[in-house]
């Protein structure tokens, strides 16, 4: 059940999508097939979906290592925005001339950015026992403002015509082509390695073994003399590295410079992804790729079929409710038990 | 026909109650098959039974928890259906549990009230409370606050509990597992007492010598079936054994210590505040292990030992590192990982979710704690040398499990427990404590743990054992002290002193000795934590 539990919820996400573009008064097989099949049917659709989903598997990966030790990190798109300001930041530096150091300077600096903006939870959970799920979400505010501040100011592109927007990034800081024809770049390949790295950790190495101690039974891991609080600061900093890693990929690939926005909510989304993949790499690849599809669906929903863009976000949105509404019958049967006198009622019984 | 609180001697009476065929069968196994049980009015049964035998299952079965899967129940000879422990109540059924459901923060005459029907729980609920638990031995305050009474206080407020409803039938589950022998006494006469108004009473117990001193009849339960029945009184403790688990109850050999080893544990002015506000401060804790010794703790559960064994493990560790001095170098501030690498081995009281995680299989609850033999590379997993090392702890302990991959929870409570005692004993400790060792388990696992304890000391280990069973401790160790009120009495050699004086000790007769000679001792004094 814990395998299926994710197709019932993304067929009941389904089911609510024919509903509800019946009710919005366009034919719902037409629409179904605007929002799943029409965005990938060409190459550079294809492209898109692989490209939208490096972010989220990035995030994603990164996030499962930590929610496997009960370590909640929510702020995964801040530390995506600062992996993209100080990746960034490194990009504006980069001449045109520069060397093949520019990108893996880049890329390290993103991450770097991202770790630090995990390890201020991290640190006010192991000092003061403050909540990492406030913090962290807290802080997503505080780098999206950031930003705006950065382009805005100090990293405004002077011949920007006045828009909040940073210099184009030289040739040497942007992320090569991976297929002509597409947007897509090296980064998914970067992701591809990340995920594949992430899994090394948690299934082999002893680190990654002690952290899912942590999660499944906290009493054992002190048994066992676990750190504790080298299970927060993990958990938070593997986050906040991936995450930060997906924000220069951003930064450096699809986008090129900086912009207010650098996401449409990848950090957020992650979490859903990370769930519905079962916080396993190999679901997560999946699950990000249907991620990436409802991004693109809403896309296309918005320009062939006249739907608000909020549509995105409540597929997403019913798709997370639908998943943890079937995990509950993991553990659970429901059983229609027939009270005398002949009255059936439902209950739930705790399955053997 | 109902009988209301006829002596056994009238003529031709129905039985009180009687069970014919109850059988119940879970997924992985058949806890009850055909069970046939008679309680006679006022009579004291006993059903005797090793653990995992099926007697709980068939209690709750009485009591209205689980309902069989065949059977009839007959009260006073007429067929009932229990559905509920509320109708088990009303039928005249109580059930005194072996875990307590009562709540610390409200006084005994609330904790009562929520047991009782409506108008029962009103005024004058303090007066029959008194008067109940004055009348059968059982004297209670009906004003005081839980958290504030020991285990044995608690376990009257759940028989005066019983009591006051008016009790037909009276189940007790296990319930000297918490007494000190002085109380196991007084008990014994309040259920004589009951007896002889007509109460019956089902007594659940695993401990023969009670059973023969308090009992009129018994039935003997294994693996689920009833394999025999008779009057304990006349039976021996052999013959009974024999009933419960076809042999003979076997005794570990024990010679007198021998090897005396280089590892120690030494304990001095152990003095820790409680993390939980209804847990036990310890006070000038005093104690040393040496190898080639076995050290046992006795006591009354809620006395400190989780305290105690928590800040020996490292799992909470204490500020002034030289109260637990280990090999010789003090380990007070070190957490747990750091005292395995100097050579502590840890079995701990629960099973499941701390001494192992249930939901991983044994390799790799091998590697929880194992991880320093080798079981890694450059911080990765050897997988090979888990499962080797997993399989190694299976077979040299005669754990019944299909394999290292089965997962923890799977197993029953003996032969986890053979298994995690078995994968510290292969780290070839040097000091090994073990709480609780044989809690829950059957008596063959029982036997054979015990006997790897003995075998570890006669190996030059230091061993430290924190048991509940005083039988236990008599049989393995060389030296006793008792934990009472979080304070430790002087180690006597084992073969000077005796149960009953043990007893006396649990109630705590030396702690009043001890703090005067504490304050006269030192110019400062010591602390007091109460």
């Amino acid at each position: 059940m814990a395998w299926l539990s994710p197709f019932l919820a993304a067929a009941a996400t389904l089911a609510i999508g024919f509903v509800l573009f019946s009710i919005l008064g366009k034919n719902p097989f037409a629409a179904f097939y605007v929002f799943f099949v029409k965005p990938i049917d060409n190459l550079y659709g294809f492209g898109e979906l692989l490209l939208k989903a490096s972010p989220l598997m990035l995030c994603a990966i990164g996030l499962a290592a930590g929610y496997r030790a009960n370590v909640w990190n929510i702020g995964a798109e801040g530390q995506l925005t600062l992996g993209a300001i100080c990746g960034g930041g490194v990009a504006l530096a980069v001449p045109d001339g520069a060397g093949a150091w520019a990108l893996p300077l880049m890329l390290i600096a993103g991450a770097a950015g991202g770790m630090v903006w995990a390890a201020i939870p991290a640190w006010l959970r192991t000092r003061f026992n403050a909540n990492e799920i406030l913090v962290s979400l807290m802080l997503v505010y505080v780098a999206t403002l950031t930003l705006s501040l950065l382009v805005h100011g100090p990293w405004r592109d002077p011949e920007g015509f006045n828009f909040p927007q940073s210099k184009l990034f030289a040739d040497p800081a942007l992320l090569p082509n991976l297929l002509t024809g597409t947007r897509l770049n090296v980064g998914f390949l970067l992701a591809l390695g990340v995920v594949f790295a992430a899994w090394l950790f948690i299934r082999r190495s002893l680190s990654g073994f002690q952290m899912r101690v942590a999660g499944l039974a906290p009493a054992a891991a002190n048994y066992a003399g676990i750190s504790a609080r080298r299970t927060v600061w993990l958990g938070m900093l593997i986050g906040g590295a991936t995450a930060g890693i997906a924000g220069v990929n951003e930064a450096a690939g699809a986008i090129g410079q900086l912009l207010p926005s650098m996401s449409p909510g990848y950090g957020f989304a992650a979490i859903i992804v990370a769930f519905v993949g079962r916080l396993h790499p190999l679901g997560i690849l999946l699950a990000s790729l249907l991620m990436s599809l409802l991004y693109l669906g809403g896309e296309a929903a918005q320009m062939g079929l006249a739907l608000p863009s909020a549509v995105t976000g409540l597929f997403q949105g019913t798709l997370l409710f639908f998943l943890l509404a079937a995990d509950v019958f993991i553990n659970f049967r429901l059983r229609l038990i027939r009270r005398a006198p002949a009255v059936a009622s439902a209950r739930t019984v705790a399955a053997a | 026909m109902s009988i209301a609180g006829a002596s056994a001697s009238a003529p031709p009476a129905a039985p009180r109650l009687e069970l014919e065929g109850i059988s119940k069968a879970y997924p992985a196994v058949v806890a009850n098959d055909g069970i046939d049980l008679s309680v006679m009015p006022g009579e004291i049964h006993a059903v005797l039974g090793e653990n995992g035998a099926g007697k709980s299952t068939l209690m709750k079965i009485i009591y209205g928890v689980v309902k069989p899967d065949a059977g009839t129940i007959r009260w006073n000879g007429e067929a009932v259906t229990i559905a509920s422990p509320a109708r088990a109540r009303a039928l005249g059924i109580g059930m005194v549990f072996q875990h307590f459901s009562l709540f610390d923060t409200l006084t005994v005459s609330e904790n009562i009230a929520l047991a009782l029907e409506g108008d029962a729980a009103g005024a004058g609920l303090d007066d029959r409370i008194r008067e109940v638990s004055e009348r059968y031995g059982l004297p209670l305050d009906p004003r005081r606050h839980i958290h504030t009474m020991s285990v044995g206080e608690r376990q009257r407020v759940e028989i005066v509990r019983c009591l006051l409803q008016e009790p037909r039938l009276l189940i007790m589950d296990e319930p000297t597992s918490v007494l000190t022998p002085q109380a196991v006494e007084r008990l014994f006469s309040t259920l004589g007492r009951l007896a002889g108004e007509g109460c019956s009473i089902l007594y659940i117990s695993h401990k023969l010598d009670e059973i023969r001193a308090l009992c009129q009849r018994a039935t003997v339960l294994r693996g689920g079936k009833v394999s025999g029945e008779c009057d304990p009184r006349r039976e021996t403790s052999s013959s009974l054994a024999r009933m419960m688990i076809g042999g003979e109850l076997p005794h570990p050999r024990h010679h007198q210590a021998t090897t005396r080893g280089d590892g120690a544990l030494a304990v001095r002015g152990l003095t820790v505040s409680a993390a939980d506000p209804f847990g036990t401060d310890l006070a000038g804790i005093d104690l040393s292990v040496h190898g080639g010794e076995i050290v046992g703790i006795a006591g009354v559960s809620g006395n400190g030992q989780s305290e105690l064994l928590s800040a020996l493990s490292g799992e909470r560790p204490v500020d002034d590192g030289a109260m637990i001095v280990l090999n010789g170098t003090p380990v007070g501030r070190r957490g747990a990982a750091a005292r395995r690498a100097l050579g502590l081995a840890f079995v701990p009281e629960e099973r499941l979710g701390r001494g192992a995680v249930p939901e991983m299989s044994l390799s790799d609850n091998a590697l929880l704690t194992a991880h320093r033999q080798a079981l890694t590379r450059r911080g990765f997993i050897r997988f090979d040398a888990v499962r080797a090392y997993a399989s190694a702890t299976i077979a040299r302990f005669n754990v019944k499990a299909p394999g290292p991959d089965a997962t923890a929870r799977s197993l029953s409570g003996g032969n986890l427990q053979k298994y995690i005692v078995g994968r510290e004993i292969l780290q070839a400790p040097r000091v090994m404590i073990a709480a609780q060792p044989t809690w829950g388990v059957d008596v063959g696992a029982s036997a054979q743990i015990r006997q790897a304890l003995v075998d570890l000391r006669d190996e030059g280990v230091a061993v430290l054992v924190i048991s509940e069973e005083l039988d236990e401790l008599f049989e393995i160790c060389d030296r006793i002290c008792v934990i009472a009120r979080g304070r430790l009495s002087p180690a006597k050699p084992a073969r000077e002193t005796n149960a009953e004086e043990i007893g006396l000790l649990m109630g705590g007769s030396f702690i009043g000795a001890q703090r005067v000679a504490r304050s006269e001792a030192s110019s400062t004094g010591i602390a007091d934590a109460n």
